[in-house]
């Protein structure tokens, strides 16, 4: 090809975010690492899409790539290794909430026996459904955190135009996508080839960061290999959150999403660079989704490094991998400084969300300094990247009024932190809007409810008045025939009569 | 004589047609203002604002036959929502009345006697049963407006936490 820089799309830097420091040399020096076979797994059986109900017993074997549990749309979740099933627990997962969830207990035999099962495919001889299906069965999630099952979000669109692959880590830390994108650039491609496919969109894009040259160069020699036309590259600003899927979709695309929408509405769907990379893995080894990269980083480990871990592995599992601890970590956290969220512990098994685990030093999170008054200086209004009002929002929530949160857009906020960063007055406004999302929450859900109880006024008394109708209808029908009656005289001095006595 | 009178004839039907437009037109507006207020009330159709359900409310309300401040489970918020909507002045009363947020009704279903006559009583057909059978509420239905309450003859309806 010619011009590789034909297909190299600049959209201008935004007026929101901010300049973070990266801090993610320290894992992209060391190639991915394959983690060792764990001795047991939790796999958590619930997905943003449903639950999925077992497939296998208790005391049952299993191989490594068995499906071992459903969902209602056919998702399916397998066995990342192979061994015994012990049965099912409530515990919970890093996936960035914490809460015990439904868990599918496998003990390993160590040997990691494939299942029969597995077998490569050809995507583009298939017909679209097919590929859906294909996609449910592999078992795929989104990879970048939210671990919506990917066939669903294929299948929303039609008549859509564009499938934005995100490929732009913004947080400081992170670099597990990087890192992919590095080293199996062609599985990226030919993922989004299979997207494609799948959905029937016509164009996709695969945005990365514009400082991170090896993963363009990269991404472009696959590009190039491929030789789709379809297929482009865009480079955006390394300015933190720009990776979130609105902030992404509206500098691609110059299109505002609606409030309260989402990408589809303006015809866009966005997947992670990760999924792409392991629904292309799928049709080659016919291998469904067992395994995700995690970033392992922060000073406590001795040798920050990405690892490649079977889904359940307990985190505690990984640390060796990444050279043990040097010190005790102050605070875990799952995902990045910004957004994540944090952990109790590295007991915690490994999700498809679990993206950067950082065990954090003292030296690395110093103390926050004391919140003073607000001196209304508009910084964080300037920063936020869903235009909103961040101190009024905080009035709002420290008031309790949700009605005044709904007004101001809390719902758009993606919590991402930009505004608490700039605030010269170190006021935690992003902790506060996380506390008043409940109250938000309650108003939406009195709302619905209100509509449910309209729903139901509306259809009981357009019953009633077909009741009534009917009734008055019935009873001038009988009155007709009773004056039509060729004794009618003498009916009238029956009835007369009747009511008499 | 008769041009004149034809010339009549003509003028009214023709007014009588325009008429006739602008009051389905009026109608129309009424029934667009009558869903905005009522969107904003929070249908438990309780009836304590003295109108049977928050449609009628709200219709009074348009017609300005009504104040803005009487329904208690709407509070002083709805009130105030009220009032942005239709830039009206909000008088000194008070919301009055009393209303339990979250709670929903429960038969004692061993007292239930079958009468079937709290059927009737509930806007949202949140109870079911029928006549001689034991009757009860479908929770995630109840508004908890209390209708059935004062219609069960033997007082077996209690509101109760969600
Ligand atoms: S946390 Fe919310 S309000 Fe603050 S900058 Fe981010 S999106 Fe805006
Ligand atoms: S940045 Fe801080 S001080 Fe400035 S307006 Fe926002 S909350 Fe107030
Ligand atoms: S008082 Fe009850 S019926 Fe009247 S508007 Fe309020 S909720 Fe509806
Ligand atoms: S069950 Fe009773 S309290 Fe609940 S909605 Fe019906 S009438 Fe009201
Ligand atoms: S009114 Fe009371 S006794 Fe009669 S059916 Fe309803 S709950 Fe049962």
């Amino acid at each position: 090809m010619s011009t590789t820089d034909s297909f190299d799309l600049q959209p201008p830097r935004p007026a929101w975010g901010i300049s973070l420091p990266t801090r993610k040399s320290r894992t992209t020096a060391r190639p991915i690492r394959t983690a060792a076979l764990p001795a047991r797994v939790l796999l958590a059986l619930e997905t943003p899409g449903g639950t999925a109900s077992p497939l296998v017993a208790t005391g049952e074997q299993v191989l490594t790539g068995q499906p071992v549990a459903r969902t209602l749309d056919g998702l399916e979740l397998h066995a990342s290794i192979s061994g015994t099933v012990i049965g099912l627990l409530q515990h919970p997962v890093a996936d960035g909430r914490g809460a015990p969830v439904t868990c599918l207990e496998i003990e390993g035999d160590g040997q990691d026996l494939a299942w029969p099962g597995l077998r490569p495919g050809d995507p583009h001889s298939a017909r679209p459904e097919e590929v859906l299906a294909d996609i449910a069965s592999a078992g795929l999630l989104g990879l970048g955190g939210a671990r919506f099952p990917t066939a669903l979000k294929l299948m929303r669109v039609h008549g859509g135009r564009l499938l934005l692959l995100n490929g732009v880590e913004c947080e400081p830390y992170i670099s597990c996508d990087e890192m992919l994108m590095r080293e199996r650039a062609n599985d990226v491609v030919e993922g989004a080839r299979i997207m494609l496919r799948a959905s029937g969109l016509p164009r996709c894009i695969i945005a990365v960061k514009n400082s991170t040259v090896q993963v363009r160069v990269a991404l472009r020699d696959a590009l190039e290999a491929a030789g789709d036309p379809r297929l482009s590259l865009a480079q955006v600003t390394s300015r933190y959150p720009a990776g979130g899927e609105r902030q992404l979709v509206e500098m691609i695309t110059g299109e505002e999403v609606p409030a309260g929408g989402l990408p589809t509405d303006i015809g866009c769907i966005c997947q992670n660079v990760a999924t792409a990379a392991a629904l292309a893995s799928f049709y080659r080894t016919g291998r469904p989704l067992i395994s995700r990269i995690i970033t392992l980083t922060g000073g406590a480990f001795a040798e920050p490094v990405n690892v490649e871990a079977r889904l359940g592995t307990p985190l505690a599992a990984l640390l060796p991998e990444a050279g043990g601890l040097r010190e005790a970590p102050v605070r875990w956290i799952m995902g990045g400084p910004m957004m994540g969220t944090r952990l109790t512990g590295p007991g915690l098994p490994v999700t498809a969300a679990t993206n950067c685990v950082i065990a954090a030093t003292a030296a690395e999170l110093p103390a926050p300094a004391a919140e003073q008054p607000c001196i209304r200086c508009g910084a964080c209004a300037e920063a936020c990247p869903a235009r909103l009002l961040p101190q009024e929002l905080l009035v709002a929530g420290r008031t309790g009024d949700a009605d005044l949160l709904d007004r101001l857009g809390l719902a758009e906020c993606i919590e991402c932190g930009a505004c608490d960063y700039v605030c010269p007055s170190h006021i935690p406004l992003t902790e506060g809007f996380a506390n008043a999302r409940p109250l938000l929450e309650a108003l939406l859900a009195r709302r619905e409810q209100a509509r449910h109880a309209r729903f139901r006024v509306e259809a009981r008394s357009s019953r009633e008045s077909r009741r009534i109708r009917q009734e008055q209808s019935a009873l001038a029908e009988r009155t007709r025939a009773l004056e039509e009656h060729p004794d009618a005289d003498a009916l009238a001095r029956l009835l007369a009569r009747d009511r008499g006595s | 004589m008769l041009a004149g009178l034809l010339v009549l004839v003509g003028l009214s039907a023709v007014l009588g047609v325009l008429l006739t437009l602008l009051a389905r037109r009026g109608g129309a507006g009424d029934d667009q203002d009558v869903d905005a207020v009522c969107a904003l009330l929070p249908q438990i159709q309780c009836a304590q604002c003295g109108y049977p359900g928050c449609r009628p409310y709200a219709e009074a309300i348009v017609r300005e036959l009504a104040p803005l401040n009487l329904c208690p489970p709407g509070g002083e918020q709805t009130t105030q929502a009220l009032a942005r909507l239709l830039d009206r002045e909000v008088g000194a009363t008070p919301t009055q009345g009393t209303f339990r947020p979250g709670t929903v009704a429960r038969i004692d279903e061993a007292a239930c006697i079958g009468c079937a006559r709290c059927l009737p009583a509930c806007p949202v057909d949140a109870i079911v049963g029928a006549p001689r059978f034991m009757h009860t509420v479908i929770a995630a239905e109840c508004t908890g407006c209390q209708l059935c309450l004062p219609a069960c003859p033997v007082d077996c309806i209690s509101m109760e936490a969600q």
